[in-house]
């Protein structure tokens, strides 16, 4: 079995790891960013609340949900070690150098981006996830429904505070820029390139990279407007 | 034109190295840029000065030998051009250059701007050949190549082997380089029968030399002196994981 670590240790194979597991997570935020869309529901959070409900006793969920975790992780840990190994190939820089004349800020500076990110994540997930964990969550009676957990007045509380909104815009600008570059470069380093279809990924990815972030960060500005 | 130049200067591989400041007058703007370091070196002998130690040879922007990254680009600012081909004429009168060397943990300095290359000759030697007996010259049409593949094999055989990727690259990966060699050959009737075991041998070597993994930044591509697709990186990555998945090489 030397060949699978052998594969995965070796430069090219690392980096399958962070486009395979990047992808998982560009397809993560389309799930994220549609059942998030039901906060807009003028319902008292009702919709949103069963949704909730659904994601956290799913069957399939739960699997997809491990699948998260474990693409978050494996991202951000072989990346790091993939940034220490870039890192140390060249010891001595440059006196000068122009690195804007040959490529876009964001494709160097994804490390950045991505340290911000997984900073802005423990944030989010302290603020939604671990409450839900732990049960800190309040519950709603609907008369449909029953009793259930009331997310939807954890997130009109968060999103009352303009310090919090401020920082999720901010930081979908910062996760807007990593797109920018990583769904284009997930492909490629897949070896998905083709003549017809790499100018359409290239397209799509930058429509994704404005469109998905700035649907996430309409979501605590519409929230801020309601709760004032 | 007259030109302030910042050279890095360094005795050996051990010398710590640093820049050292030199003024050359009088150069003409149809002048190479080696043609203008070459006025700068007779100036330094009739000094009696140690001159400025740089990689050269056919002077036509085909051998790879010429190496300077030069104002904060590889080969200079001029597209698709090696340093031996780089003219006076893209610089202006009056200007400081910066020349440095190429700078990689894969490449160290010998001396002044000269860097041992000789990472990318062990990652040939692992695995970048055909090593069946071809025999004669056999007659024409003898293997059927389509013209497109011929061509896509020959645009990726273009690469000069400088190492202007590893020096633009942000991660000093030599992913351009290695992915042209095993484009060229993997492209090529001859050259696929090795295929698989070639890409496996070729970027373990290349890890053991320390060069950088690829972020896809494109930079290599864009200081290429060649115009080295980035098409050949995404056709390495799918050797590597075809050989790595259904090689017979446990």
């Amino acid at each position: 079995m030397s060949w699978i670590t052998q594969t995965f240790s070796s430069t090219i194979g690392r980096k399958l790891l962070v486009a395979a597991s990047g992808l998982f997570l560009i397809i993560f935020l389309i799930g994220h960013v549609s059942g998030n869309f039901l906060l807009f529901k003028d319902d008292g959070g009702q919709a949103f609340n069963e949704y909730t409900q659904f994601m956290t006793t799913n069957q399939l969920v739960q699997v997809v949900r491990w699948l998260t975790y474990i693409s978050i992780l494996t991202h951000i840990i072989v990346t790091i070690i993939l940034t220490i190994h870039n890192k140390k190939a060249r010891p001595v820089g440059y006196a000068e150098a122009h690195p804007s004349a040959n490529s876009t800020w964001s494709s160097r500076n994804m490390g950045l981006l991505g340290t911000l990110i997984a900073v802005f994540l423990v944030i989010h997930l302290g603020n939604f996830w671990y409450k839900m964990k732990v049960g800190e969550v309040p519950l709603v009676t609907y008369e449909s429904e029953g009793t259930l957990r009331d997310l939807y007045s954890v997130v009109l509380f968060s999103f009352s505070n303009l310090w919090y909104v401020i920082l999720y815009v901010v930081m979908m600008i910062f996760l807007a820029l990593h797109l920018a570059h990583g769904f284009r470069s997930a492909f490629q380093t897949l070896g998905w390139r083709h003549k017809k279809y790499t100018p359409i990924i290239e397209k799509v990815g930058l429509a994704f990279a404005i469109i998905v972030p700035l649907l996430f960060a309409i979501m605590p500005v519409y929230i801020y407007i309601i709760t004032r | 034109m007259n030109l302030t130049l910042k050279v890095w200067r360094q005795k050996n591989p051990s010398d710590k190295g640093g820049f050292k400041t030199y003024k050359v007058n009088d150069i003409s703007e149809h002048m190479s840029f080696l043609e203008m370091m070459d006025v700068l070196n007779e100036q330094l002998a009739v000094a009696g000065e140690e001159p400025v130690h740089f990689d050269h040879d056919c002077r036509e922007g085909i051998c790879g030998s010429c190496s300077m990254y030069i104002n904060g680009r590889a080969h200079g600012p001029q597209k698709l051009t090696a340093t031996c081909q780089l003219h006076m004429r893209h610089f202006n009168d009056g200007e400081t250059i910066t020349i440095e060397p190429w700078r990689a943990r894969a490449f160290p300095v010998v001396k002044d701007l000269v860097v041992d290359r000789s990472a990318f000759d062990r990652i040939i030697q692992s695995g970048g050949y055909v090593s069946v007996n071809t025999g004669g010259v056999p007659d024409a049409n003898e293997i059927p190549v389509p013209k497109q593949i011929a061509d896509e094999a020959f645009s990726s055989a273009e690469c000069i082997s400088c190492g202007a990727c590893v020096a633009a690259c942000k991660n000093a990966s030599a992913m351009l380089f290695v992915s042209a060699k095993v484009s060229q050959l993997a492209l090529l009737p001859q050259g696929k029968v090795e295929r698989k075991s070639r890409v496996e041998r070729m970027v373990a070597q290349m890890d053991i030399e320390g060069f950088g993994s690829c972020t896809n930044t494109g930079a290599c591509t864009a200081e290429c002196p060649k115009g080295i697709s980035q098409e050949n990186i995404a056709r390495i990555n799918r050797e590597y994981y075809n050989a790595k998945f259904t090689s017979d090489n446990v």
